[in-house]
């Protein structure tokens, strides 16, 4: 595809005020400045992400996940080889969030060639800034596996 | 005697969660339903306490798709209780923004949430498997709505750039400008839209609706107006309570709204507005309109999509007016001062009018807050709508008359969040 850009797009979901919500964001954050890498922080809703990744040639998006694992657990999906387990993570409004927006770009054309979603457990959702310990190591964790990878 | 039961658990493609359960018993439908689980969200008791520059951000956490409604509800009932007067410029931003919202609003909506109704399809993903350039254009066109939120009100969701007197930071005529080439298609985009929804087919159903919503003199009424009826109501908003209550039912945890004079159910939204102020759409609009074959009133529920297509082409067009001819105020915001006062706020969310009271101490902190959303409002002509579709199509197999069910729900874009601040359905006949 013409005009694919060689960077690689890391994409933090998550609300910062949220606590462990905010992981992706945080992760984001940590790698901010880094050569080779761009990042941006959004809030999930499925025009925005599609819009987000379109023309990229790698894509590395981190959410926060509550599927009942211990706290900081991280998981790791190939979105380009198969969907989003259902229900991996929260839907958002109208249910046009980020494993929607990934089966409509799928359709659409308009995957990156690489995407790579990284799903942090969360343990505290609560009012608030900071991450809690177990979340806010796994976020150097996968900042470091989204660096080495590159 | 036979008894039917149809149950969707689930109803997709609406915002939050719900339920429909009807009855049917000899050919007629003895009970329905529709209900309301999503847990009641509290934000009215949020607001108490806090400061009043602090309920336009807290009230716009209340919708996703529709944050500008509650910021500017919010933003306008505290400038009412607190003589606060804005300068032009920022009203017009402020329209600008709310144009915005109703550009993405309604694109997700007609394209992506009720289009495959009318064309025998599950949802976006099947549409766009079918007809991936017309879910492109819709995907561009929902951009354009969000690009006005971000670049006015620094993020796409959840804006944060909006205050009580104005903006924290007004953008240049330059970062506006930038959106004009974009808006310019998007108005040729949305009149092919009303050309594409207008030739769907429209299940028979039409209601003698008393409609509400609100009118302004100069324009198709958005962000202000007065309360006005297509049954002789004309009120400033101040006075909505004299005239609108709210009502507690067992299968709903939002309160159902009802008019005080008539008790009769009421409809607010894209019908209403088009009703209400259909000379002042502007020529473009009203010409989309006339050529879909809609008259001044239009009163089935399910040509609601072709009206909200041509909202689109109007608030494109109002969009790229706005934009051409931005002039950055000379300050941001204006002065506000804090005291003891009342004040009332109504705009017209994409889903309808949404009524703000609040109740300021002397500091400016809130003593009471009442918001009342549009799908807390429709709730009831909802069910009206139900169960006239139900008995016009008692013939249809269950799974048939649940799809029709649920399009009729979809005609109203509820968005459930709201209201309680989606779509079980039982369908029992006996």
């Amino acid at each position: 595809m013409p005009g694919r850009m060689s960077h690689t797009q890391v994409i933090g979901i998550g609300n910062g005020w949220r606590r462990d919500d905010g992981v992706g964001p945080a992760v984001a954050a940590l790698l901010a400045g880094r050569p080779k890498l761009r990042t941006a922080v959004l809030p999930g809703e499925g025009t925005e992400l599609i819009a987000a990744w379109t023309g990229c040639e790698r894509v590395v998006v981190v959410d926060a996940m509550r599927s009942g694992a211990a706290a900081g657990t991280i998981r790791h999906f190939d979105a380009v080889a198969a969907p989003l387990p259902v229900g991996a993570f929260p839907r958002l409004s109208h249910a046009f969030g980020l494993a929607e927006a990934i089966e409509m770009a799928r359709i659409l054309g308009r995957l990156p060639r690489r995407l790579e979603i990284y799903g942090i457990e969360a343990a505290d959702l609560g009012d608030g800034a900071g991450l809690s310990a177990e979340v806010e190591r796994a976020a150097h964790q996968v900042a470091a596996a989204i660096m080495s990878s590159e | 005697m036979t008894t039917r039961v149809i149950k969707v658990d689930a109803l997709a493609r609406v915002e939050g969660e719900g339920s429909l359960r009807v009855r049917i018993k000899d050919g007629r439908v003895k009970e329905l339903q529709f209900g309301i689980f999503e847990p009641p969200r509290f934000f009215e008791a949020f607001l108490v306490g806090r400061d009043f520059r602090e309920a336009p951000d807290i009230a716009a956490r209340i919708c996703g798709i529709c944050p500008i409604a509650y910021e500017l509800g919010a933003i306008q009932a505290m400038e009412d209780a607190l003589d606060v007067q804005v300068p032009q410029p920022i009203r017009d931003l402020r329209r600008l923004i709310y144009c915005g919202e109703w550009i993405e609003s309604h694109a997700l909506h007609v394209y992506l949430l009720h289009a495959p109704d009318f064309l025998g399809l599950p949802d976006a993903l099947q549409l766009a498997r079918q007809d991936r350039e017309l879910v492109q254009r819709a995907l561009r066109l929902k951009k354009i709505g969000n690009d006005i939120l971000e670049v006015i009100g620094g993020r796409p969701v959840h804006p944060v750039n909006l205050k009580v007197g104005g903006f924290y930071r007004v953008p240049t005529r330059r970062e506006l400008l930038r959106l004009a080439d974009d808006l310019k298609w998007a108005v040729e985009e949305t009149l092919a839209t009303v050309r594409l929804v207008a030739g769907f087919d429209f299940p028979p159903l039409e209601q003698d609706y008393t409609f509400v919503a609100l009118r302004h003199e100069d324009e198709y009424a958005i962000q202000e107006g007065r309360l006005v009826s297509n049954k002789g109501l004309d009120i400033p908003v101040r006075a909505f309570l004299d005239h609108f209550d709210e009502e507690h039912v067992r299968h709903s945890n939002a309160l159902h709204g009802t008019m005080k004079a008539v008790q009769t159910p009421y409809k607010v939204g894209p019908l209403a507005r088009y009703a209400i102020n259909h000379d002042k759409l502007g020529s473009l609009a009203r010409q989309a309109a006339g050529a879909a074959g809609l008259g001044a009133v239009v009163r089935n529920p399910f040509q609601s999509i072709v009206v909200r297509a041509v909202e689109l082409v109007q608030a494109c067009v109002d969009a790229l007016a706005l934009v051409e001819r931005y002039e950055p105020p000379e300050a941001p915001a204006v002065p506000v001062e804090p005291r003891a006062a009342e004040g009332h706020g109504c705009t017209e969310a994409p889903r309808g009018i949404c009524y703000h009271h609040y109740r300021l101490a002397e500091d400016g902190s809130i003593l009471l807050a009442r918001i009342v959303p549009p799908t807390a409002q429709n709730q009831k002509i909802i069910e009206s709508d139900l169960r006239k579709v139900v008995e016009a199509h008692l013939d249809l197999a269950d799974q048939a008359l649940q799809w029709r069910c649920e399009q009729a729900i979809r005609n109203y874009d509820p968005c459930i969040s709201c209201a309680t601040h989606f779509l079980k359905l039982t369908v029992e006949r006996e």
